[in-house]
């Protein structure tokens, strides 16, 4: 089985995201792996330790940072890492979308998987597009991809635990909502082993796509409303919470 | 070209989803504002179609469409879009919304707006605002070229404005559905034998802050003495801490209690969508400008387990 895995580099969200003009001001926030891209990546492994295969992860390299990423989804068992050396913090999703597909035409992938978003999708994620420009069909919101011969039982979520199970002939492109276990985690000394004796592939980027998006605003939001703050040390807060729980007939 | 706006509405179980009210109302004044017509969409069949506001609804009825079909629903799309060249066309942004919006971008190569918040008509054109980056910033974007996609959040517009009795035309699906890659097997329902988290007044809810699964102990003490029950943001459902059954959220449950507490959940949109309407929403998080404080009624920066604790000796 040959599964790729496309992964986005991303604003990190954890603090605040600065923003310079009309969009995120990318020299001062930091890059982090996509949430999301953990499953995908989790989900590629357990179907190699399943039927075996290859996992190939590829990303975009944005900031000249992705290798971390990289040389983390070594050491949790992919076998191969691809950077495409665009250097341009702003690609957007159809952008980098079109130099994966470009990247993965022809490596011969049974399924390609991504994260079902990313924080930043403003025009949209990665993996439908990468579908489109593949033709190849997508599926989202995906909990489980089992793999038969020349197909793949894959579980699609709805919402509060319903979903739908779709039997699905490959090659496909399927959106990780979650992997069917929690992402394994991989040692420090595992990731910096790998740091020191992988190699990442360098593609260039080719092909050229847009979002068509011009970006008038970028700004935190309006806010139209604001929780009235509960002061005071840990105590206190928990105080003035439960008199406040008390004298609504809550507590 | 037009100025007409289509509405890709969804159904489940032979009920629409709120957000195709909303899209529908939406779309109604949208397409006023440019001069064209409001259409709804219904993809499939099973469900009763002549219940929106638009000023017409079409209905594609084919075997291949009776469930859910990401490559099948999709390809209707894009042969309705190709014959109608609207000006606009509105999805949700949900779990099925999404499997479509950005594949249809692609494809056809015109612009896609996600995360949308609302959308207004300027110079002829629209302007999008987008909820991105975790709800941490709001982006406003105008669409190039003749055609747009708009893919908006559910909860973003009244459903009222979309309710209706417009007369649905069912139609035959444009498209060839042979040779389909992708087959509709079986719908899983959601394991039972837990509590049910959508008919509590009480929730005390954790999210990622909580940091562990031997932490939900503390939760459960809390709730305890609250009369309350546990429920998590996914995360820590992913995590396995707790059961599927106990998520608040876009792909949870959609819960409506007159206490949600909740402890270290940022409040991102996708899980604002299941809990914004709680009558009294107290967080308690450690980053002041968690969004969450936004949506809460009461807040306080401060660590969970400190609050909670303190607050357990006070019950
Ligand atoms: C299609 C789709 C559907 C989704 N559906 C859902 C859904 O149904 N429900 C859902 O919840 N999410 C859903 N999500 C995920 C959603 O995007 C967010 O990732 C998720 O809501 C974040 O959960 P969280 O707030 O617990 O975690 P985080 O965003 O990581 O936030 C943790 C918070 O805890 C705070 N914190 C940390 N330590 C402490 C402490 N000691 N004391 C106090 N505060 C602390 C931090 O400041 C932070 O704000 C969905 C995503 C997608 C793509």
């Amino acid at each position: 089985m040959n599964i790729v895995v496309a992964i986005k580099h991303i604003p990190s969200i954890a603090d605040d995201v600065p923003v310079k003009g009309n969009n995120v001001d990318f020299d001062s926030v930091d890059f982090v792996l996509n949430e999301w891209d953990e499953h995908s990546i989790e989900q590629a492994v357990l179907i190699k330790e399943a039927v075996g295969g290859t996992v190939t992860v590829i990303g975009v390299d944005l900031i000249g940072e992705l290798d971390n990423a990289l040389h983390l989804a070594l050491a949790k068992g992919a076998d191969k890492v691809v950077k495409i050396t665009a250097d341009d913090p702003a690609a957007d999703s159809h952008m980098q979308a079109k130099w994966l597909s470009e990247a993965i035409k022809g490596m011969g992938a049974n399924m390609v998987f991504a994260g079902v978003q990313a924080s930043n999708d403003l025009d949209g994620q990665i993996g439908p597009m990468i579908a489109a420009y593949l033709d190849m069909p997508y599926i989202g919101g995906v909990s489980s991809v089992e793999a038969n011969s020349d197909s793949a039982t894959v579980n699609k979520e709805f919402a509060g635990g319903a979903g739908a199970k779709y039997s699905v002939s490959m090659p496909f492109v399927a959106g990780v909502q979650a992997a069917p276990k929690p992402p394994r985690y991989a040692p420090v000394s595992k990731v910096r082993q790998m740091a020191q004796s992988a190699t990442v592939e360098k593609v260039a980027p080719s092909g050229d796509a847009s979002s068509g998006l011009t970006f008038k605003k970028m700004a935190p939001p309006v806010v139209t409303g604001h929780a009235e703050m509960i002061e005071g040390s840990s105590k206190e807060v928990a105080a003035k919470i439960v008199e406040l729980l008390k004298s609504k007939g809550l507590a | 070209m037009s100025n007409d706006i289509l509405v890709i509405t969804e159904h489940m179980d032979g009920k629409f989803s709120d957000v195709s009210f909303e899209l529908v109302g939406k779309a109604k004044e949208l397409a006023k504002a440019l001069g064209g017509q409001a259409a709804a969409v219904v993809v499939g069949g099973g469900v009763d179609a002549n219940v929106f506001a638009s000023d017409s609804t079409i209905q594609v009825d084919d075997a291949a469409l009776s469930q859910f079909n990401p490559e099948a629903y999709a390809k209707v799309v894009e042969a309705l879009v190709k014959e109608k060249s609207p000006k606009v066309v509105m999805f949700g942004w949900t779990v099925t919304g999404m499997d479509i919006a950005a594949w249809l971008s692609a494809r056809l190569g015109v612009p896609c707006a996600a995360y949308a918040k609302d959308v207004r008509v300027e110079g002829g054109g629209i302007v999008v605002s987008c909820q991105a980056y975790g709800g941490k910033l709001t982006a406003e974007v105008a669409p190039e070229g003749e055609t747009a996609i708009v893919a908006c959040l559910a909860g973003s517009f009244p459903a009222e404005a979309g309710q209706g009795a417009t007369a649905a035309e069912k139609i035959a699906s444009p498209v060839d559905l042979s040779g389909l890659k992708m087959k509709f097997i079986e719908m899983v329902k959601p394991a039972g034998g837990d509590v049910d988290i959508t008919a509590q007044t009480k929730l005390v809810s954790v999210g990622r802050g909580i940091g562990g699964k031997e932490n939900i102990e503390l939760a459960e003490e809390l709730a305890a003495k609250l009369g309350a029950v546990v429920s998590a943001s996914r995360p820590v459902v992913d995590a396995g801490w707790l059961p599927r059954t106990r998520q608040v959220g876009k792909s949870g449950l959609k819960v409506k209690p007159k206490l949600y507490l909740m402890l270290g959940i940022s409040g991102a949109p996708e899980h604002l969508e299941g809990m914004k309407g709680a009558e009294l929403i107290i967080a308690i998080n450690t980053d002041k400008k968690a969004p969450i404080f936004n949506v809460a009624h009461y807040g306080a920066t401060a660590d969970l387990f400190e609050v909670a604790e303190a607050m357990l000796e006070l019950l």
